[in-house]
């Protein structure tokens, strides 16, 4: 009697928490469409083809656009990727390969702290480590504030992934006789590199974001930015100077800068994925 | 890794080639004040069509950082809300001069359930408010000046700028003209410590918030509250009057403090005299090096600000900022050629 | 003639000298060194920062010593600075942030790794993935437009009456304040805790799940008590994440947060967070006591965010009882 008891209870607890845990997903499926949709639907209206080959014009003119924005958020993003990314991937292939126990303990907290450190602290440091000796903003600077951030979350995914990988996938190889580094390229980076790319994806979409760091770094510009030396415009300054200017015609704009934004977020993402289902990435289910 | 590291190196080869600099055109660097920002943008923007070979960059990123970008030369030029103290201009290692660009006020708007029209409000009445002495709206030093007006008894919300800015910077230079409790306890400043009040970013967060909250009180710029249709108060002058703002009572009371203008135009031009001065009104500064080394940057500095003292001043009021008083106008003509 | 076979080594090892050029020839020493410098590396950049915040805020630490903690005035006119108010504002809206984002964003990924048909939870998993992009500021937006006219009309009062005896629900209620700045914030951090989790729970090996099902448990059972046990660290390390996002994001706090540095135990009150007060002031600020108390601030937030995640790892080593994998 007790034991069919027990087994109700357990039944109905199975059924009321995975009726919960759908309910959860649901909750933050529909505050996501109603962003996205808002987003859509504000930004949408404001975009025409100028927006994509014009540059600003000043308040009162219509027409202009964000070219510059978006050529420059892609130089700052790709300058970000490039210094951040194999940080983030090396440092990550040493704590779950090489490491130490007390020093991966103290890289894995340090890179939690430095995640924690709020954006517009990146951007004073970055400011007196890549602005002031050369006494000029510079995109390079702004490429140097969010690869800092990047570096973070490409860490703890790349480590935890490489943890992932079973054992018996490593002795394998070894037991063919690869040695250490030729296993972890060939078979366990690979292996993980689902999760990984997640990780440096969610670190890009972040930092793509970011306003506060590139303020006193990458600065901004009305023109043109050409080469990496000079000020340069990003898609989120734009959107944080028009968002906060009294004038309807920019905030229309920002809206329109801001679902651009995530529009590029989403090709690069959809990239990648293509790219690496094509690799076939394992997966244990 | 190796197709990344392709991308990684084309991206890098297209971005130092593509839009290569035509040769002959010269870049300055500007930084400061987000409140003439729509101006300036359109002043740089129409010079940079008479002169294609001259590009100003100028963003706003708040006076503060205007002065300190300006003093770590990581600018040609600055632009500020308020003008540098002593302090301040002794921090530099080179000598810096003020120049007016345009005119601003700042309004008082609100929100009151129950009142549609202008409201007056005296000196004590706004002082007291953002003291947090003065609690609710049918209070005799609000109710006085408005006869006639439902006003409610309900509490007062006080809404300031939480971000520093030279509107903030307006208001309180204001309020310690206008208090002496408030100069003593609070004083002037782009940032102080406000007695009660909710924060809002921005102009637009001030005015949002005021929208959004039943008996709420703050302050925005003029042209903010031009463009985007939003009631505001009137405030009463050093002659008594009560005087709604706009572009001529702005000019009005530059025009009364012109006369006692110093030669390096930091001038306060607050609570000015005269029956149609609006009280709260400011200036605007460009920030501009007294020696500049650079030759080419130097002439098209002192071009753009003689373009800016007579053409320029004409597309003033269609953003609505006031024009300069014609003799503040004649003197910065003169201080040019200071620049060297 | 033996019959054994011996295997023997394609390249005999040869004598080698244990000098570090000699042990750079070693293709695993120089992965190994590699990898090193560049976790080094991390170690580096943050101290440098560290550095940099300690010594640009060296006037303010000397003026205000360790009273900076506790002072809650913050007048730039009067030079008198004090961090308490944000502390508390930054402590207050993180807790209520991951109060209301963990379990969301647990729960949700369970069900998209677990439940969901697979075409389905990768969908889901990319729209969630593209949160992450969308801007502070937009976020900040939204809550303006949406967050805080709901709390101020429906939300805020329906806790009053349901809630109201306890003191985080009295006073007067703006629309903007703590309680509206943790919403925000947890919806920031959410897609963080989904994404991270769920390709964590999607690598728990399937003959994990399938032992516990053998053994006669309900698909729940197997699911909270042997998979999700399993990937502990991976969602630990999430949650990490969301915790430092929200205790260092600016501009979409500082707009629904009221900006007010006062300490009050209400959530509908308006409050203040270090990182929204270094936003707001620092582009304004000038005078270098000024400054220098602002980058004390980041000082003090760095020194947070250590005690915070020391403090959540002796949690987990604490509740450590066998889960998770070697």
């Amino acid at each position: 009697m007790m034991s069919r008891l027990r087994l109700m209870w357990r039944k109905s607890l199975n059924n009321v928490m995975l009726t919960l845990t759908g309910v959860a997903a649901f909750a933050v499926v529909s505050v996501l469409f109603l962003i996205l949709g808002y987003l859509v639907w504000n930004g949408g209206k404001s975009l025409n083809w100028d927006f994509f080959t014009k540059l600003p014009k000043p308040v009162g003119e219509t027409g202009g656009g964000m070219a510059n924005a978006i050529v420059g958020s892609l130089k700052l993003l790709s300058l970000a990727a490039a210094m951040g990314l194999p940080v983030g991937l090396l440092a990550g292939v040493y704590l779950a390969e090489f490491g130490g126990k007390m020093f991966s303990f103290v890289i894995r907290y340090t890179a939690d702290l430095l995640n924690g450190v709020p954006s517009i602290v990146i951007g004073i440091f970055a400011y007196s480590l890549a602005v002031l000796p050369v006494r000029h903003f510079s995109t390079l600077a702004g490429g140097v504030a969010l690869g800092m951030m990047v570096i973070p979350i490409t860490v703890r995914s790349t480590e935890e992934f490489l943890r992932a990988v079973p054992g018996s996938m490593r002795e394998g190889a070894m037991a063919l006789g690869a040695s250490k580094w030729r296993t972890i390229i060939t078979v366990v980076l690979p292996a993980a590199s689902g999760g990984i790319v997640t990780g440096m994806l969610l670190s890009l979409a972040r930092v793509a974001g970011e306003t506060a760091p590139l303020l006193f770094t990458a600065f901004s510009n009305r023109f043109w930015s050409p080469g990496w030396n000079q000020p340069i415009a990003s898609l989120p300054v734009m959107i944080y100077t028009y968002a906060i200017a009294p004038y309807d015609d920019w905030h229309r704009q920002a809206w329109a800068a801001g679902l651009v934004l995530l529009a590029l977020v989403l090709i690069a993402n959809l990239g990648c994925r293509l790219v690496l289902n094509r690799r076939g990435a394992i997966r244990s289910v | 890794m190796k197709k990344t590291l392709l991308i990684v190196s084309i991206v890098l080869a297209l971005g130092a080639t593509a839009t290569a600099q035509s040769n002959g055109t010269l870049l300055l660097n500007a930084a400061g004040a987000t409140f003439p920002y729509p101006i300036y943008s359109k002043w740089f923007d129409v010079y940079h069509n008479l002169h294609p070979n001259m590009q100003i960059n100028y963003q706003s990123i708040g006076s503060g950082g205007g002065i300190r970008q300006l003093l770590a030369g990581t600018v040609d030029f600055g632009a500020s809300d308020g003008p540098m103290t002593d302090e301040q201009l002794s921090q530099a290692k080179f000598k810096i001069l003020h120049f007016p660009t345009v005119l601003g006020a700042v309004v008082p708007t609100y929100e009151i359930p129950g009142v549609t029209g202008e409201l007056n409000f005296t000196q004590k009445a706004l002082a007291g408010i953002y003291m947090g002495q003065i609690k609710k709206w049918n209070d005799p030093e609000i109710a006085k000046p408005n006869p006639g007006v439902p006003l409610p008894g309900d509490d007062i919300v006080v809404v300031h700028r939480s971000d520093g800015s030279g509107t903030s910077y307006i208001w309180t230079d204001f309020l310690s003209k206008a208090s002496d409790g408030w100069k003593s306890k609070v004083g002037m400043g782009t940032s102080v410590n406000w007695p009660v009040g909710l924060g809002g970013k921005g102009n637009e967060g001030v005015s949002g918030l005021v929208k959004q909250t039943p008996g709420s009180i703050g302050y925005i710029e003029l042209i903010y509250a031009v463009q985007n249709k939003i009631p505001y108060g009137k405030v009463q002058n050093a002659a008594g009057k009560f005087v709604k703002a706009d572009l001529a009572g702005v000019t009005a009371a530059a025009a009364a403090a012109a006369k006692e203008i110093p030669d390096d135009f930091r001038v306060s031009i607050t609570n000015a005299s005269g029956p149609t001065s609006y009280p709260i009104s400011s200036f605007t500064w460009l920030l501009i090096p007294a020696m500049i080394s650079d030759v080419a940057k130097r002439d098209a500095i002192k071009d753009f600000l003689k373009w800016m003292l007579t053409e320029g001043q004409n597309y003033n009021e269609g953003l609505s900022y006031s024009r300069l008083p014609k003799p503040v106008q004649a003197k910065e003509m003169k201080a040019i050629a200071l620049i060297q | 003639m033996s019959t054994a076979t011996t295997i023997e080594q394609a390249v005999p090892p040869a004598p080698r000298s244990r000098t570090f050029i000699h042990r750079l020839r070693d293709g695993d020493e120089v992965a190994h060194v590699l990898t090193l410098v560049f976790a080094a590396l991390i170690l580096l950049i943050t101290s440098m920062l560290v550095y940099e915040l300690w010594v640009n805020s060296h006037l303010s630490r000397a003026k205000f010593g360790w009273m900076f903690f506790w002072t809650r005035v913050w007048d730039p006119i009067f030079g008198n600075f004090g961090a308490a108010p944000f502390i508390y504002g930054t402590l207050v809206t993180a807790i209520v942030a991951l109060l209301i984002a963990v379990p969301l964003g647990l729960a949700g990924s369970i069900f998209l790794a677990e439940l969901a048909p697979r075409k389905l939870s990768d969908s889901i998993a990319f729209l969630i993935d593209l949160l992450a992009a969308v801007p502070s500021v937009i976020y900040g937006l939204l809550g303006i437009f949406i967050v805080v006219p709901i709390m101020r009309t429906k939300l805020g009062p329906a806790l009053k009456s349901a809630l109201g005896f306890l003191p985080f629900f009295q006073g007067p209620n703006y629309g903007v304040g703590f309680l509206t700045a943790g919403i925000v914030l947890a919806i920031m951090v959410v897609p963080f805790i989904i994404s991270v989790s769920r390709e964590v729970l999607l690598t728990v090996p399937r003959e994990q799940r399938e032992a516990a099902l053998a053994l006669g448990s309900t698909r729940w059972e197997s699911t909270w008590k042997v998979v999700v046990p399993w990937a502990r660290s991976g969602i630990m390390g999430s949650i990490f994440l969301a915790l430092a996002r929200a205790l260092g994001e600016t501009m979409a706090v500082t707009m629904v947060i009221g900006n007010d540095p006062k300490i009050s135990a209400s959530l509908f009150a308006p409050g203040y967070t270090i990182a929204a007060v270094i936003a707001n002031e620092f582009t304004e600020a000038t005078g270098d006591l000024y400054l220098s108390a602002l980058i004390e601030l980041g000082l003090v937030l760095f020194l947070m965010t250590f005690i915070l995640n020391g403090l959540a790892r002796l949690l987990i080593v604490a509740t450590e009882h066998g889960g998770g994998h070697p």
